[in-house]
């Protein structure tokens, strides 16, 4: 099994959070795993991404060719990814702000309204968390309880209340995909 | 019984001085060894020696010591001194080496306000190298790269690092002086002393800045020398206590709580 | 052993500290920042710890020179044109045998060049990079669970060797996370003899590099250069991957080496008999097992982030017995496996 994803979106949407804490629970789920940020000057400009892989065996290369996951947060992302992911990949769109739709047939598109479902949770900063809780469900990469753990280790120091508002948001967005 | 009254100071070895009749290394050489003598503090001192004249200072003082690459004794002093704060740890500089290739590291080591002691050889030409132009060479003064006499308009001016240094808050004690006469040799040695004292109560960073004669370079006899220090060079650079944080010190210390 | 995700810069500083190392001088640049935050951070927790944040590179390298020479285990780190001005620092504590770790993470080059993943620094990581006779172990980790355990290593080497130490990586590597064990380091073994911490009732001593006697700095040459001959034989280290029945072998260290093992692995798929083989040490070169290879495999394609600097060393290591190809991206771009793998795919269907 090789899993690749990459999370796109502007910065301050926590696009990276999105994939350290993926790649935290595939590693508590005893996977291997690399996750990779863009950085430096790439970061200025207001737009995060990073990519993750997850594997059976060793990661050969942090560098994903062709990505089975395009998580795109904002329409910008759609656009620069949407040509590397790899044939069937699946898309899954922050559909609250991104009303294009990728030019590609082959891919499979979720469109989760995360920020929209946020919104109605009362915190516009979950909507990452909601779109995690979409992907998980339909990747399957790692289990919902596992994914929820590594959450909490990774945002352990922050605030109380926190752990319990992502745990809302992760479960709209999983309840959102139907299986 | 014959009273002792003169003698080699035990923080020198036993090597005869390689510098030039009337260089002033020699006698800032013997001053430092009769200061670290007097203070009891031969076996924690670790000096860093320059790259420059004095780059063979180990084989005269008998304290441990590190050569530096030129001009990064302070950079190196800092991480000697960070690492054993309970030692004495001086950095030996010429002009060349503290305040043109060196003083970004001297600047800011005194910025940083590190604990060390700095004795800054002041004899306005590159000595070892055969009489360039230095920071600190004066208005007009002739140097092998300085043919007609230092020029404001090609070469800028002399460098006044005690003046520069003493604005700087995390500097402790900074002083000039000169080792030309004998009442100036003795008020070197006090400032000297006064130096090392400044780093034993952990006040910062201090330095004494000598000016120094390089008949040599200077194309000079050792007696006009002297003259031409009294006469030119201390206008330029004028001697005395730039900063002194060691009284503001003592008072603050004599404040009952 | 619990597993950590850590990024690669943080886990140099970690380890580091985890070895024992407790003076750290650094000055920012872009793409190693985080590792001077760490250590920032860290440095100043961990018993004993000193941080500088140091003026210029030139003031961090002999910042770590001083606090070596009082027998503190110690690091800088920087990005290629910081560790340019470290070199004046880097010739002068191989002169002085003076233990310390540098850490490189390369960029793109040369000038400013970019921030961009690059392996443009070899030739100088490799050959001594400042002026004189000398040499400095170079360790090129490829992965995270590397950077943990190489920079561990690089301290023990640059102990027991007194000499520095560099590890390179790039900015891929430093901003990259993945899990990693950090083992327990082994007891330091470093003698007081070689310590500079103020004479004490003993005689002084002093540590230096000038030698004005001409036979006197022969002597220190060709002392230092024993040394290096001790090193090359018994310290070069190398992964061989996949190298069974190869009919052709890729020669790649550090990230070009794990995207070459991900064109490998698509590659193989398609019957295509291609192995890996990847320089841990970069110096001392592995350069006798590269060249016992070419008994058997007479075909070979080094691939670098960079124009070909690594290609010389193999050049060297096979003396002619086998056909070199070369392919290289230099400036910061780094291929995706996909792409490498058509380069070496076209290149294995071409070959004798």
């Amino acid at each position: 099994m090789m899993t690749k994803a990459i999370f796109s979106g502007f910065g301050g949407q926590g696009v990276l959070m999105m994939g350290t804490s993926l790649a935290h629970s595939a590693m508590s789920s005893g996977y291997h795993v690399t996750y990779l940020p863009a950085y430096g000057a790439e970061m200025r400009g207001g737009t995060a991404n990073c990519t993750v892989a997850i594997g059976n065996e060793e990661i050969a290369s942090p560098v994903a060719s062709e990505p089975d996951y395009l998580i795109a947060m904002n329409s910008p992302s759609l656009f620069s990814f949407q040509t590397k992911v790899a044939a069937r990949g699946i898309v899954f769109l922050n559909s609250s702000i991104i009303s294009d739709r990728p030019s590609r047939s082959d891919l499979t598109v979720y469109s989760v309204p995360c920020g929209d479902i946020a919104q109605d949770l009362g915190n516009t900063r979950v909507a990452n968390v909601v779109m995690m809780g979409a992907f998980i469900k339909k990747s399957g990469v790692v289990t919902p309880e596992m994914y929820l753990k590594s959450l909490e280790t990774i945002m352990g120091s922050r605030k109380k209340g926190v752990a319990e508002v992502n745990r809302k948001a992760f479960a709209a967005g999983f309840d959102y995909i139907k299986d | 019984m014959a009273k002792i009254i003169f003698q080699k100071p035990k923080s020198l070895k036993e090597k005869i001085f390689h510098y030039c009749p009337g260089c002033g290394h020699s006698i800032v050489h013997r001053l430092m060894a009769e200061v670290i003598d007097e203070m009891g503090i031969q076996g924690i001192t670790i000096g860093v020696p320059p790259a420059g004249c004095a780059v063979l200072a180990y084989n005269y003082f008998d304290v441990d010591m590190i050569e530096s690459p030129h001009g990064r004794a302070p950079a190196m002093a800092s991480g000697i001194k960070r690492m054993l704060p309970d030692r004495m740890v001086f950095c030996y500089q010429g002009d060349g080496d503290l305040a043109a290739i060196g003083l970004a590291e001297s600047f800011h080591a005194a910025n940083r306000g590190e604990n060390i002691t700095v004795i800054f050889i002041n004899n306005a030409v590159y000595g070892m190298t055969g009489g360039q132009m230095a920071p600190t060479t004066l208005l007009n003064q002739k140097t092998t790269t300085s043919l007609a006499g230092r020029q404001t308009l090609l070469d800028g001016y002399p460098v006044k690092v005690s003046e520069l240094f003493s604005q700087l808050e995390g500097s402790a004690y900074i002083e000039r002086c000169m080792v030309n006469s004998p009442a100036f040799v003795n008020k070197t040695k006090k400032a000297i002393r006064k130096a090392f004292e400044c780093q034993k109560a952990e006040l910062g960073f201090s330095m004494v800045e000598i000016l120094s004669a390089c008949p040599t370079n200077w194309k000079m006899n050792t007696i006009d020398s002297c003259q031409w220090m009294d006469d030119v060079m201390s206008k330029v650079f004028p001697p005395g206590v730039f900063k002194d944080v060691t009284k503001a010190t003592k008072k603050a210390a004599e404040v009952p709580s | 052993m619990n597993k950590v995700l850590m990024s690669g810069n943080n886990i140099i500083g970690e380890a580091a500290i985890r070895a024992g190392c407790r003076f750290y001088a650094g000055y920012p640049i872009t793409p190693q920042n985080e590792l001077t935050e760490y250590m920032a951070e860290h440095m100043r927790k961990a018993e004993g710890g000193v941080f500088i944040q140091s003026e210029s590179e030139v003031a961090a390298i002999n910042m770590i020179a001083g606090a070596s020479a009082t027998g503190a285990r110690v690091m800088t780190s920087s990005s290629s044109p910081g560790i340019s001005l470290k070199q004046e620092g880097i010739s002068s504590m191989a002169a002085c045998e003076l233990p310390g770790v540098i850490v490189n993470i390369m960029r793109g080059g040369p000038g400013l060049g970019n921030i961009r993943p690059s392996q443009g620094d070899y030739f100088q990581a490799t050959r001594g990079g400042g002026h004189g006779d000398y040499r400095t172990m170079v360790f090129a980790p490829a992965t995270c669970q590397e950077l943990a355990d190489l920079t561990m290593d690089a301290f023990d080497a640059a102990d027991k060797y007194r000499t520095p130490v560099m590890i390179l990586a790039d900015g891929m590597m430093g901003q990259m996370m993945e899990p990693i064990i950090f083992k327990s380091p082994a007891p330091r073994v470093y003698p007081e003899k070689f310590m500079l911490r103020g004479a004490g009732s003993g005689k002084s001593k002093f540590i230096r590099g000038l030698l004005l006697d001409p036979i006197d700095a022969e002597e220190h040459n060709w002392k230092l250069a024993r040394k290096y001959e001790v090193i090359t034989e018994h310290e070069t280290l190398c992964e061989e991957h996949n190298l069974e029945e190869a009919d052709m072998v890729i020669v790649a260290y550090g990230t070009a080496a794990r995207i070459a093992k991900g064109a490998i692995k698509r590659l193989r798929d398609h019957g295509m008999k291609i192995g890996l083989f990847r320089p841990i040490t970069l110096w001392p070169f592995p350069e006798l097992k590269l060249r016992a290879l070419s008994a058997k495999v007479k075909n070979f394609l080094v691939f670098e982030m960079s124009t070909g600097q690594m290609l010389e060393d193999v050049r060297l290591a096979l003396q002619g017995y086998a056909h070199i190809d070369f392919h290289g991206r230099p400036g910061g771009a780094v291929p995706t496996p996909a792409e490498f793998a058509n380069v070496v795919a076209r290149l294995y269907n071409k070959r004798d």
